[in-house]
């Protein structure tokens, strides 16, 4: 018989294709070791997002040794590569053949992990014109809580034998399982970009992005803060150069603008790093046509995502936040720098909650990884 | 319940005793057509306490047997459901009943310069309930992607009869994604009651290119050459010579009938993108060995360019009394490697297929032709088509692309997933229904089904513990 997947050839990189003979049989021990004594486990890759979701204990799992890209051939428009392979890594060899992760994930570090990425489950400035890591996320082999091996979805398009468990791994913050081999779609890198900034109030703002959205423009990020609105346009040279004609505005050249959307993905930007003392970040993620002021006081936010995202400076424990964006149609989370508030994320609906502690169960029974990290016993 | 109909005679159960998968059929013990939330909470509620099973249904369009009737259990029409709550155009959603149709969708979306993306072949009658839980695609998906990506929000009622409400209008709704896993779950997790989709803006203009390729190799070769080379086309087809002889004698849509194979290729968008991309998959296509390229100068050209591939099923139904359709993915490089395959296996099952597919995603459409009052056609037609799923898995693939599991495909499940993989299945379906009446014994085979069925989990083309030799 003629085996085809041993004929193909698969680009891979020698410097990247690290052997990792026994990494996975060590994981399987340690795993099922602490099954057994009903012990915890904590999940880290690079460490970048520590800070990120509700503390927790016990011993940790580094996954830096598994590493290494699996296969990528640029024309199936697939990567697959290990848990432990530094994100920089992967964005690098993307980037070689003129492609890229297009949910842009923050880093938030140097030794920031594709498992972590997938984990966290955190887009960029792209997050609204193409989807998160969950609508890129094609296949995930992980090993449960009891140390099994298992693998779900895989490295096609379109593929709808089973549930789609795979999906499911992407922001589950290592609490079902622990991601071994991910495959994740990638797109190729637009061939125009431009950057536009203008002047206009918080409330201009969301409407005229919420109305540009419904037209046909190549918008694929934005930004409002302090009276100043950024947008990115990106696609075809002619359709970018036409855009830019339509929208007005005063232009941003790279490098600057490339460092400036870097400067989001990241939170480098100055609003980010001028935390007023005790205070948290909060992120509202709210549908994107609400009003700035029914969250607080408009010049307060940084709004991203065409409106949908939107970070603002609060007391840890501000549960009248909370009830502001729920009260909007969305969920407000403790992100970063203050902890001992309120619960990081919003609470679940009870029959939700049943459906999450039944999974946890389902993958985790022994409450091995990452206990807490998401809510109370999850 | 007022409103609410109970269906029990035979005569007005028998209609539901299949879907679009006619070769499997079964009468319910009754059919319930729904109107509202509190009708599908009252029956399931009332289904659970007695223990019945639920299978709920749509327009009953389902290719694999998904919404096929069980003995002992009550299906549920959504189909009564069809209202449309609301069309928001600045904020470019709609909120849906489930038994609202796909089209209607974006006919109700359209004045406002909007629509809703997915479109599989039978959007002109499916729901978008039924979309929900095969995940559907549509020639489109390439580029905007397919059901799980364009669906926010979903409220649903789970057997216990709470709702729960999945995902939301904000975007990354806190805990577990529940609602990716939801979609594509074939009716088995909880009843859609109310749908909230995401609208995009309609492309101005669209255009296709058609080639012509002597061989079907070369013609894969060029697909991949036009991801590779950056483009993502909107649509991107392909159908081999059989199929191309049998539309063009249906439908005259004009096919060159001496190639070996067919690509269809659209662009769309803003005028400028469209005439820039068109220009570069001209230069790639004369590049790649194309015989004969021919490029729509009008609207009606267009459709008429795709008429051809629109009518691939029905001109099939010309050729032959019945044919079986497929619906494996393969990885796009594969392509080829999986026809030359379906040829050897047309000469062992003594039986005619013809391949239309998604040639961008790889998701394939082998048409086997037969005559369903031969016991023995349908019968080598069967094997057949799990051979060509089970090559797809072999292949780096799956077993199905766009269509699910249903009753149809669920042995070949035995080939493509572990024991411990179709366990957790279970466990997951078990954390949104305990008491497995929803949909049971569809999608999932059991450990004994796949004892009995006898083929092993093969996984990268090696068979489990590969060191043991096998005769």
């Amino acid at each position: 018989m003629n085996d085809v997947t041993a004929d193909v050839k698969i680009t891979k990189t020698e410097t990247l294709n690290v052997p990792v003979a026994g990494v996975q049989e060590q994981f399987r021990e340690k795993i099922e070791d602490a099954y057994a004594h009903g012990h915890r486990l904590c999940i880290r890759g690079g460490g970048s997002k520590d800070w990120y979701g509700a503390a927790t204990t016990g011993e940790v799992l580094d996954t830096r040794a598994y590493r290494g890209v699996v296969a990528y051939d640029p024309a199936e428009l697939v990567i697959t590569a290990r848990s432990g392979t530094p994100l920089a890594e992967i964005e690098q060899l993307l980037s070689a053949r003129q492609q890229m992760l297009a949910f842009e994930p923050p880093h938030f570090g140097p030794g920031a992990t594709f498992g972590g990425c997938i984990a966290t489950g955190l887009s960029g400035p792209r997050r609204m014109s193409v989807g998160a890591i969950r609508d890129f996320l094609l296949g995930a082999s992980i090993l449960t809580g009891r140390g099994e091996f298992l693998q779900f979805g895989g490295q096609v398009m379109k593929n709808v034998a089973g549930y789609d468990v795979a999906r499911l791994m992407a922001g589950s913050l290592g609490t079902l399982g622990l991601l071994l081999d991910i495959s994740v779609k990638v797109l190729p890198i637009p061939p125009a970009s431009a950057t536009l900034r203008q002047e206009m109030g918080a409330r201009d703002a969301v409407r005229k992005l919420n109305e540009w959205a419904g037209q046909p423009l190549p918008i694929t990020a934005s930004a409002w803060h302090a009276g100043m609105l950024t947008i990115r346009l990106e696609g075809a040279t002619a359709a970018v150069r036409t855009a830019c004609s339509t929208l007005g505005g005063e232009s941003m050249q790279n490098p600057a603008a490339a460092m400036y959307w870097q400067s989001l993905r990241e939170q480098s930007a100055a609003f980010f790093q001028k935390a007023p003392a005790g205070a948290a970040l909060w992120r509202l993620c709210v549908p994107s046509t609400t009003e700035p002021a029914l969250l607080r006081d408009a010049d307060s936010q940084l709004i991203e995502w065409g409106g949908s995202q939107r970070w603002l400076f609060a007391s840890a424990d501000d549960d009248a936040l909370r009830q502001a964006a729920v009260a909007a149609g969305g969920h407000a989370t403790q992100f970063r720098y203050a902890k001992n508030g309120i619960d990081v994320f919003t609470a679940l609906s009870a029959p939700v909650a049943g459906i999450h502690k039944r999974l946890k169960t389902a993958f985790d029974p022994a409450g091995v990884f990452n206990h807490g990290r998401m809510f109370v016993g999850m | 319940m007022p409103g609410c109909t109970l269906l029990t005679d035979k005569e007005d159960v028998a209609p539901y005793e299949c879907d679009g998968l006619a070769a499997y059929r079964q009468l319910p013990l009754g059919v319930v057509l729904a109107e509202s939330e509190a009708h599908v909470q009252a029956v399931l509620r009332l289904c659970a306490h007695h223990g019945i099973p639920v299978v709920p249904r749509g327009a009953g369009t389902g290719l694999s047997g998904g919404a096929m009737p069980l003995r002992e259990g009550v299906v549920l029409s959504l189909a009564r459901m069809r209202k449309i709550i609301n069309v928001d155009p600045y904020a470019r959603t709609a909120t849906l009943q489930p038994g609202v149709r796909n089209l209607a969708i974006s006919e109700a979306a359209s004045p406002f310069g909007l629509y809703y993306a997915p479109d599989p072949s039978s959007q002109i009658a499916c729901t978008i309930g039924g979309n929900i839980a095969e995940n559907s695609g549509g020639v489109h998906c390439l580029k905007y992607g397919l059901t799980v990506n364009n669906v926010v929000r979903v409220r649903a009622v789970t057997m216990d009869g709470e709702i729960c409400e999945f995902g939301s209008h904000a975007p990354d709704a806190p805990g577990l994604d529940l609602l990716a896993v939801l979609i594509g779950s074939e009716g088995m997790f909880a009843i859609v009651t109310e749908v909230t989709v995401r609208l995009i803006p309609k492309p101005q203009v669209a255009q296709v290119v058609m080639a012509s390729f002597d061989d079907v190799e070369v013609g894969g070769a060029a697909v991949a050459a036009i991801i590779a080379s950056g483009i993502i086309p909107a649509g991107l087809e392909m159908l081999d010579r059989a199929a191309a002889q049998a539309v063009e004698e249906f439908v005259h849509a004009g096919y060159d009938t001496s190639a070996a194979a067919i690509l269809l290729c659209e662009s769309d968008g803003t005028p400028e993108e469209v005439a820039e991309e068109i220009e570069r998959l001209t230069t790639l296509l004369e590049a790649q060995g194309a015989t004969r390229i021919e490029i729509s100068t009008s609207e009606a050209e267009r459709l008429r360019f795709w008429s051809g591939r629109k009518n691939a099923f029905p001109a099939a139904g010309r050729l032959s009394p019945d044919y079986y359709c497929m619906d494996g993915t393969v990885p796009r490089r594969a392509i080829g490697p999986l026809l030359l395959r379906i040829r050897e296996m047309e000469k062992r099952y003594q039986l005619r297929c013809i391949n239309v597919f998604h040639a961008g995603d790889g998701n394939m459409h082998p048409l086997i032709l037969f005559n369903g009052n031969d016991r023995d056609e349908w019968h080598r037609a069967e094997e057949f088509g799990a051979d060509i799923l089970e090559t797809c898995v072999e292949l780096g693939g799956t077993v199905t692309g766009e269509h699910g599991i249903g009753v149809e495909k669920i042995n070949s499940m035995c080939v493509q997933f572990s024991d411990g993989e179709r366990d957790m299945f279970f466990a997951v379906k078990h954390a949104f229904d305990p008491q497995r009446l929803l949909n049971p014994d569809k999608g999932i085979p059991t450990r004994a089904r796949c004892a009995e069925y006898g083929r092993l989990h093969v996984r990268g083309g090696l068979l489990p513990h590969p060191e043991i030799p096998r005769f």
